[in-house]
């Protein structure tokens, strides 16, 4: 790998695939997304694999996994979003564990391309927006103008409304976009003033002294980093629960 | 596009001639490799989670659950019983209580109205032999009253006799016995 911090996000193709002039290449993001889910599958289904009544360490952390999003899920929608269950916890795990992978040195972090936090956020949205309208019909629309308001306030709130419902796949996605980023930017800036201070050649000895300082640093942004990894898959997933809870009772 | 990355030795970045000089998560050509991709990673995962690990999980949640349920009912059916067990036997055991007091009751009653009826009895032996006795005592004492009076008569018919030298009449005498003894 290079020095040079953005080189981390570069995409590779491993497998060229070209379909009708769209490039559909089998790329280092695609295996790293098929790592990705292959590890939370086999975490899943080999821990739970003895059904045991008393849980082993694996399975009780499936088990924890499963109790943490549907208590996260049912405390902001409620029973009946229960049924969108299999794919909150799906993101949750997906973007959990693209994070988590992505710590390894020279992995690749799947949720650090805006495209990839985008249609997740899209999924989110579309789910809610088709949910909503298959559910409520035109109810749904209440959702834009929240009851007890006087109507001349409908002037003001409904664009606010509308432009907060069309900025929540943005913002959703440029959240988690940014923070795995921004994150594996800056333990690369500092991981690189280390090898710098020690190559360098006008310090001499005080190089590899001084090189403790981003060392230190480093050592300090990676353990950030894996609370980031977890609190930005959380965060993702509480919002998807509120934007579902829209979904499922609009008028608030 | 076959993009690789830029090697350096000197911690210097010299960009390889063939690198795209857009920002990668920017870089639009990329995007429909990455859509695609990201389509078929997160379908089958959803897939798998929904059909096979969630309801698993949930499956065992459900059976932990049901089981402990189970078991305390069955604690509780259990507890009931030894209550029931508890009660039983407090009952048993002062029935036999009450019984034991009923027997030894009747024993002490039974044992009394023998001694009473010995008592009795003892009694009234006793009572027939002092009447017997104190018959006997009135008999002798009146016999010897007689004997008394037998022994005055012939006591005095002597001294008459032997006074006046002629004996009394026994009218006289028994007159005057009689009359002596009162």
């Amino acid at each position: 790998m290079a020095n040079n911090p953005i080189d981390q996000f570069r995409i590779t193709e491993i497998v060229p695939i070209e379909v009708g002039g769209l490039n559909l290449s089998f790329t280092n993001s695609a295996l790293f997304m098929v790592v990705t889910t292959a590890l939370v599958a086999t975490f899943l289904i080999l821990s739970t694999g003895g059904r045991g009544l008393v849980p082993s360490r694996w399975q009780s952390l499936a088990e924890m996994s499963y109790e943490f999003v549907a208590n996260t899920l049912r405390s902001s929608a409620g029973n009946e979003g229960m049924r969108f269950f299999p794919l909150v916890f799906s993101l949750f795990m997906f973007v959990l564990f693209a994070n988590l992978i992505g710590m390894f040195p020279y992995f690749f972090t799947v949720t650090s391309h805006i495209i990839v936090t985008f249609m997740l956020s899209l999924l989110v949205i579309g789910t809610v927006t088709v949910y909503g309208f298959a559910k409520h019909g035109t109810k749904f629309l209440h959702l834009f103008a929240p009851s007890g308001v006087p109507p001349i306030m409908y002037l003001l709130v409904t664009p606010i409304e509308v432009i907060s419902f069309l900025s929540r796949p943005v913002s959703l996605s440029v959240r988690l976009f940014a923070n795995m980023l921004a994150g594996h930017i800056t333990l690369k800036v500092f991981a690189g003033f280390v090898v710098s201070l020690i190559a360098a050649d006008g310090l001499g000895a005080i190089g590899p002294i001084m090189a403790i300082l981003p060392l230190l640093m480093t050592i300090a942004i990676t353990a950030l980093e894996f609370l980031v990894s977890f609190l930005q898959a959380y965060v993702f997933t509480v919002l998807t629960c509120m934007y579902l809870n829209d979904a499922l009772h609009p008028s608030h | 596009m076959a993009t690789t990355s830029a090697e350096t030795q000197t911690g210097t970045v010299v960009p390889a001639d063939n690198l795209p000089d857009t920002f990668p998560p920017f870089d639009g050509t990329t995007y429909a490799s990455q859509i695609l991709w990201l389509a078929i990673t997160f379908g089958l995962l959803y897939w798998i989670m929904s059909r096979v690990a969630l309801p698993r999980i949930s499956g065992i949640l459900e059976d932990r659950r049901d089981r402990i349920a189970g078991d305390i009912a069955e604690a509780n059916r259990l507890n009931d019983e030894s209550n029931a067990a508890i009660a039983a036997y407090e009952q048993a055991l002062a029935e036999a209580r009450a019984n034991a007091h009923g027997i030894a009751q009747e024993t002490r009653d039974k044992l009394k109205a023998d001694v009473e009826r010995r008592r009795a009895a003892t009694e009234a032996d006793l009572a027939a032999k002092l009447s017997d006795a104190e018959q006997r005592i009135q008999d002798i004492k009146a016999a010897a009253m007689e004997n008394v009076g037998e022994i005055a008569s012939e006591t005095t018919t002597a001294l008459v006799e032997s006074l006046i030298g002629k004996a009394p009449t026994k009218t006289e005498l028994s007159k005057a016995v009689d009359g002596a003894m009162k």
